[in-house]
C-alpha cells in the first residue's frame, strides 16, 4: 500500500518500506549510486515525516529483504524476543524515538527492550535522529562483555592493537606491539589482519602473540583476522586462538560473497568454545561497515544503513566479544568525504549499542577520499563522548600493510585523558605494573618500547 | 637489483637503460642553458630546512632520551610502521606529524590532479576520456569509469590501427604520479620487449577517467589479441607512485577480472619500471603464445 504526506502544499508519495527507509537517510554517495536515494532534500524530509508515523510493527512485518528470501532476514526474526517484541509493536518511529531520548528512560531500560527490535526498526528510528541524538541515545546503553578479561564497563575505554606487517614478519609485528603496550593500548585484543590468509600464517602469528601475552602475563587476548574457515582450521592445527574473526554483513548474497552463513559461524562459535584459549562467554568478533552490500552488488535495493543494522541483527546471535565498525574503508562512491563517514560512524554506534552489540569504532579514510585526519579526529572524540567501547591503535595512524588511516596509539591516550575513562581494570593493574600508566596517567616512560629490554617478563621470573 | 633472471630480459633492461640515460643527459643539458639568472643580491642567503619526506621509516626514532636506543633502533629497522614516534603529552612530536600530513598530502595529490598534457606531448599518447565528466563522479561512481565515451570511440577508430597483435593502453586510474613516474621508463622497455618477440603493437593511447575493466570497451573497438594497460594505483601513504599493469587475451564485453594477468607495485622501490616493463612484455608474448590469461592459464 503507498504511503503519502504532503510538504509545502506538495504530495509525495512512497510504495513501499524499503523505499520509504531508503529515502529518509541523510545523502550518502552509497545510496545516490545505487539509486535509491531521495531526489531532492524536501523528498528526504517527506520520507522521514511518512517513517515517522510507521509503527515497529509494519517495520518488521516488511522486512527490506523478505524472509522466505533471505537468511539473514530469518535469522533476525526467529531469534527476536516475540514477548518483548509485543510490548513495543505499536510503537511509532517517533514515539520510539522520543522515549529513547527521554530522561525517564534508562539504559537498562533500552537494554531490556532490545532482543524485540530487528534491524530495519534500529536503521528507522536512527534516521529520525540528529548526530547530537545519536551520540546521546548511545551514551545510555553499556554493553559488557567478557573473552579471557571484560571490556566495556562504564569509564572505561579500550583498544585494539591492530600491529599488522606488509610481510607479517613476526619480529616487526612484535614492535608494533610493544610500541602500543606502552601507550597502554592493547587491553580490547592484539589483532592482526595478516597479509597472507594461509593457515600456517595464521597457526604462526596466532601462536606468537599467544605465548607474548602469556609471557609478559598481560590481561588481554589475541586473534588472527584471516578468514574465518583459515582460522578453523589453525585451530586444528594447534594454533591458540582467543576468538575468532570474521567480517559480515546484511543480506545472505553479501555474506555468500564473504564466504560465510549462519552455518558456518554456528560451527565456528561452536569449535572456539570447545577449543579456544579464553572462557568467554563472548568468543566471536565481527568486522561490519556500511557499503560492503553495495560495492559487492548484493543490496537488494536496500539502502546502506538499513543493511548495517541487519548485519547487527545477524551478528547478535553470537553474542560477540567486540564488533569492529570500518565505515570509511571502502572509499567515496559509498562515503563521499568526512561529514559522510562521521554521521555513518554515529549511526552504526547507535544502531549496534541499540541491538546490544559491543561496539568498536573505526571511522577510517583512505587517499582517494577527501577526508583527512582532522575528519578522522572529530569523528572519534565524538564517538568517545557516546561511549564506544573501543578503537584501533595503529601506529602512527598509518596501516602499513592495509594502506589506509585508522586512531593511533596517540589518539587512543589523547581519548582516554580527555573524558577521563580507564583502561579495563586488570589491563590498568598490569599498566602499573609495567610502570607505564600510574592513578590513570601515563608515566613518563610511557612511549618507550625500550621498557621491554628492561624487565624480565613475569612468565620467565 | 635482478628480480626476473632471464637473460634476455635483462638485455633488454641493459639496452633502455643506456637509452634513457643519454636521453636525460642531452634534454639536461639543454634546460641548464635555458634557465634564467634566480639569485637576487638584495635579499641575501635563503635559509633552507631539511626535507622532512627525506628520512627513512625504517631508521628515523623520534623517543627522547629512551631506556635503550639501540633497542629503539633495532626495533625500528624491522617494520616501515610508524613506530619510536615518541610523544609530548599524549601527541605526537611535531616533525613526525608533518611527515604524515606531506605522505597524505602527496597521496591526495596523485588522486586528485590530472595527468599533465605536456606529459602525453612528450610520451607521443593522444587522449580519449571514458563517459566520466569530472573528478568527483570517477570517484564515486566506478561504474561509469569502465564506459568509453561514443567521442573516444570515434578517435580511436580514427587514429588506431584495428587488428594489432599487441594495444598497448594508459589510464591514470587512482593514481596520476605513478603515470606519469613510471611510464617514462617502463614503456620504451616494454616496446622493446616486445620488438624483440616480433610482436606487432598498435598505437599506443591515454584513457582519462579510466577504471581497469575500460579495457574491455577499448577492445570491443579495436580487437587486439592482447591489451597491456597501465594503470595508477590508488595511493598509500608509502608510496603515491605505484603503478599496475593489466593484462588480457582478447578482452571483451563479459571478461570477468579472474581473466586478467597483473603485475602491481611497479615503481622506484617495487619493482624498478624498466625491469618491469620487460618482464610484461615476456607475458604478453606468453600469453599470445597460450591464447589465454588470468588465473587460469599457467603462464
Amino acid at each position: 500500500m503507498p504511503w503519502s504526506t504532503k510538504l509545502f502544499g506538495k504530495t509525495y508519495t512512497f510504495l513501499t518500506i524499503k523505499e520509504i527507509l531508503a529515502k529518509a537517510s541523510e545523502e550518502k554517495s552509497g545510496d545516490v549510486l545505487a539509486g535509491i536515494a531521495a531526489g531532492s532534500n524536501e523528498e528526504r524530509i517527506a520520507a522521514k515525516r511518512v517513517l515517522a508515523e510507521l509503527t515497529l510493527k509494519d517495520l518488521r512485518e516488511d522486512p527490506v529483504i523478505p524472509y522466505e528470501e533471505d537468511e539473514v532476514t530469518r535469522v533476525i526474526d526467529d531469534g527476536l524476543c516475540k514477548g518483548v517484541y509485543n510490548s513495543i509493536s505499536s510503537m511509532t518511529v517517533a514515539e520510539f524515538r522520543e522515549w529513547l531520548l527521554c530522561h525517564n528512560t534508562t539504559g537498562e531500560d533500552i537494554r531490556r527492550i532490545s532482543v524485540g527490535l530487528t534491524g530495519e526498526m534500529a536503521s528507522a528510528v536512527a534516521k529520525l535522529m540528529s548526530n547530537m541524538d545519536l551520540v546521546y541515545a548511545a551514551s545510555k546503553i553499556k554493553v559488557v562483555t567478557k573473552n579471557r578479561t571484560e571490556m566495556g564497563l562504564p569509564g572505561t575505554l579500550s583498544y585494539r592493537i591492530q600491529p599488522n606487517h606488509p610481510s607479517d614478519s613476526v619480529e616487526g609485528i612484535m614492535a608494533s606491539v610493544m610500541e602500543g603496550l606502552t601507550y597502554g593500548s592493547g587491553d580490547a585484543v592484539i589483532g592482526i589482519n595478516p597479509n597472507e590468509d594461509t593457515v600456517e600464517n595464521t597457526v604462526k602469528l596466532l601462536n606468537a602473540t599467544y605465548d607474548f601475552i602469556m609471557e609478559w602475563g598481560i590481561p588481554t587476548q589475541n586473534c588472527v583476522l584471516s578468514h574465518v574457515t583459515t582460522q578453523m582450521k589453525a585451530v586444528e592445527a594447534r594454533g591458540k586462538a582467543c576468538m575468532f574473526f570474521q567480517s559480515i554483513a546484511g543480506s545472505e548474497s553479501c555474506n555468500k560473497v564473504f564466504g560465510v552463513s549462519s552455518a558456518i559461524l554456528d560451527e565456528a562459535f561452536d569449535m572456539i568454545k570447545r577449543e579456544g584459549y579464553a572462557a568467554g562467554p563472548n568468543l566471536m568478533y565481527f568486522e561490519t561497515g556500511q557499503g560492503s552490500e553495495l560495492s559487492l552488488d548484493t543490496h537488494h535495493g536496500a539502502d546502506m544503513q538499513t543493511l548495517e543494522a541487519r548485519t547487527y541483527g545477524f551478528g547478535r546471535r553470537y553474542m560477540p566479544f567486540m564488533v569492529n565498525n570500518v565505515s570509511g574503508f571502502i572509499g567515496p562512491e559509498t562515503l563521499y568525504d568526512g561529514k559522510q563517514i562521521t554521521r555513518s560512524s554515529l549511526e552504526d554506534h547507535f544502531m549496534g549499542k541499540l541491538i546490544g552489540l559491543p561496539m568498536g569504532m573505526a571511522p577510517c579514510y583512505t587517499n582517494h577520499v577527501k577526508v583527512d585526519q582532522n575528519d578522522q579526529e572529530t569523528a572519534i572524540m565524538l564517538l568517545a563522548m557516546a561511549g564506544a567501547n573501543y578503537y584501533m591503535g595503529v601506529p602512527g595512524s598509518d596501516d602499513c600493510m592495509l594502506s589506509y588511516q585508522d586512531t593511533s596509539y596517540h589518539d587512543d591516550a589523547t581519548l582516554r585523558e580527555l573524558l577521563g575513562l580507564r583502561p579495563a581494570p586488570e589491563f590498568e593493574k598490569w599498566l602499573e605494573v609495567m610502570g607505564i600508566m600510574k592513578d590513570g596517567k601515563l608515566t613518563p616512560v610511557a612511549g618507550d618500547p625500550s621498557l621491554f629490554s628492561t624487565i624480565t617478563p613475569r612468565g620467565r621470573r | 637489483m635482478a628480480l626476473f633472471k632471464d637473460e634476455q630480459i635483462e638485455g633488454i633492461v641493459q639496452k633502455v637503460l643506456e637509452e634513457l640515460k643519454n636521453k636525460r643527459a642531452s634534454t639536461e643539458v639543454k634546460q641548464h642553458s635555458e634557465a634564467p639568472e634566480l639569485s637576487n643580491p638584495d635579499t641575501g642567503k635563503t635559509i633552507e630546512f631539511p626535507d622532512i619526506t627525506e628520512y627513512s621509516l625504517f631508521e628515523k626514532t623520534f623517543i627522547k632520551d629512551p631506556i635503550d636506543q639501540e633497542y629503539i633502533s633495532r626495533l625500528k629497522r624491522l617494520t616501515p610502521a610508524r613506530i619510536a614516534l615518541g610523544r609530548t603529552g599524549p601527541r605526537y612530536l611535531t616533525v613526525p606529524w608533518l611527515r604524515f600530513k606531506a605522505d597524505h598530502a602527496s597521496a591526495m595529490d596523485a588522486v586528485f590532479s590530472d595527468v599533465s598534457d605536456d606529459f602525453l606531448d612528450q610520451m607521443n599518447l593522444f587522449t580519449v576520456k571514458t563517459v566520466v565528466r569530472d573528478k568527483d563522479e570517477y570517484l564515486t561512481r566506478p561504474d561509469l569509469g569502465k564506459i568509453l565515451s561514443e567521442e573516444a570511440k570515434e578517435e580511436i577508430r580514427k587514429r588506431c590501427q584495428l587488428k594489432p597483435q599487441v594495444q598497448i593502453i594508459v589510464v591514470d586510474g587512482l593514481s596520476t604520479k605513478a603515470i606519469e613516474a613510471n611510464v617514462p621508463d617502463f614503456l620504451p622497455a616494454l616496446l622493446e620487449g616486445l620488438k624483440s618477440h616480433d610482436l606487432e603493437v598498435g598505437m599506443p593511447f591515454f584513457i582519462k577517467f579510466g577504471r581497469v575493466p575500460v579495457m574491455d570497451d577499448v577492445n570491443e573497438v579495436i580487437q587486439s589479441d592482447v591489451v597491456v594497460e597501465l594503470v595508477g594505483e590508488r595511493p598509500g601513504l608509502g608510496t603515491a607512485t605505484s603503478m599496475s599493469a593489466y593484462l588480457c587475451w582478447r578482452p571483451r564485453k563479459g571478461t570477468v577480472e579472474s581473466d586478467r594477468t597483473v603485475v602491481s607495485n611497479i615503481h622506484e622501490s617495487g619493482i624498478p619500471p624498466v625491469e618491469a616493463g620487460a618482464h610484461v612484455a615476456s607475458l604478453v608474448k606468453k600469453i599470445y603464445d597460450k591464447k589465454g590469461s588470468g588465473i587460469n592459464v599457467n603462464l
